[in-house]
């Protein structure tokens, strides 16, 4: 009885996968092109001092740029100790690990595209948000 | 937005043969740039793989074991706050890639599951359990504490909207 099952299920997992293969592979070239493009160019001349608008950049180059999450922690370190705000640093984490314009193309395939536009923008907005939020509750707490 | 229409058969290779076009272009002005990519996209692919197989695995045991109508109940429109949280800490728990995971949710999101939970799930996934120790030492453990705690909400938050947005569309 199993035995079928998992044979129906393994060829339907196969060719799930085999049409996921060339949006991952795609993903994964789009990325490491932004990876060797953008992050070396993000300085701390970016940023102009205004909260609302250094926490709007900071959520646009996080939404851009791609690439493992400990990167976005090393460039986050890098911009404050260029003098950048908490704020703006903030938005650019959450949105590094929340938007994803390189990914849109795959998300809007798989999951749809109006799915895809929606979330990201949710994400974008919610980035900004909690960067103020964070450093609030931060000047509270102490 | 449920019934969204999804294609990723076609459109995967399509979307495929545009980014290597992209690189064409590229190379034919900055050779060396492309050479870095491809170098870097190697790597990447390295540590990738594990995680793809860890969601075929994943994609596998759904496929046997979850039926549309426990999803529908769990996940679905009547799913209630236990939906919710289970999906929030799946994300955190999950690893990789993002995009390893849309196979995953397309395949749950066919059986029944609502498109906020998706959104919850790929928001949640933004709190690196593994990560939170270099975050605690770069930016302080009390920032890291508040960060992750709005990370967590703000899924919800993010789930919540999704729904919001579906009503306007339907009314």
């Amino acid at each position: 009885m199993y035995v079928p099952q998992l044979r129906k299920s393994l060829i339907k997992t196969v060719r799930t996968f085999v049409n996921l293969l060339p949006i991952i592979i795609g993903m994964l070239l789009l990325s490491s092109l932004v990876v060797k493009l953008l992050p070396g160019q993000v300085t701390a001349d970016w940023f102009a001092g205004n909260a609302v608008l250094d926490a709007v950049m900071g959520a646009f180059v996080g939404g851009v740029a791609a690439g493992h999450p400990l990167a976005s922690y090393l460039l986050a370190g890098e911009l404050l100790k260029g003098g950048v705000s908490l704020i703006a640093v903030t938005a650019f984490l959450v949105s590094w690990v929340t938007v994803g314009v390189v990914q849109l193309p795959a998300e809007a395939l798989l999951l749809g595209t109006r799915f895809a536009i929606y979330r990201n923008t949710i994400c974008f907005f919610s980035a900004i948000a909690i960067a103020f939020l964070t450093e609030y509750t931060l000047r509270v707490i102490s | 937005m449920a019934n969204e229409h999804t294609k990723s058969g076609r459109g995967g290779w399509l979307f495929l043969l545009l980014v290597v076009a992209v690189y064409g272009v590229i190379a034919i002005s900055n050779v060396e740039l492309i050479g870095q990519a491809l170098n870097f996209f190697v790597k990447a692919m390295r540590s990738v793989w594990p995680v793809l197989i860890i969601v075929f695995l994943l994609l596998l045991a759904a496929d046997m074991l979850l039926k549309p109508a426990w999803i529908k109940r769990h996940l679905g429109g009547k799913g209630g706050i236990k939906g919710w949280l289970i999906v929030a800490m799946a994300g955190v728990l999950a690893s990789g890639p993002i995009y390893a995971w849309y196979a995953l949710l397309k395949d749950l999101r066919e059986k029944g599951m609502r498109a906020s939970l998706a959104a919850v799930f790929l928001y949640s996934r933004a709190i690196k359990l593994p990560l939170l120790p270099l975050m605690v030492h770069y930016f302080g453990g009390a920032y890291t504490v508040v960060f992750c705690l709005y990370l967590f909400a703000f899924s919800i938050v993010s789930g919540l909207l999704m729904i919001r947005i579906k009503e306007r569309e339907t009314t």
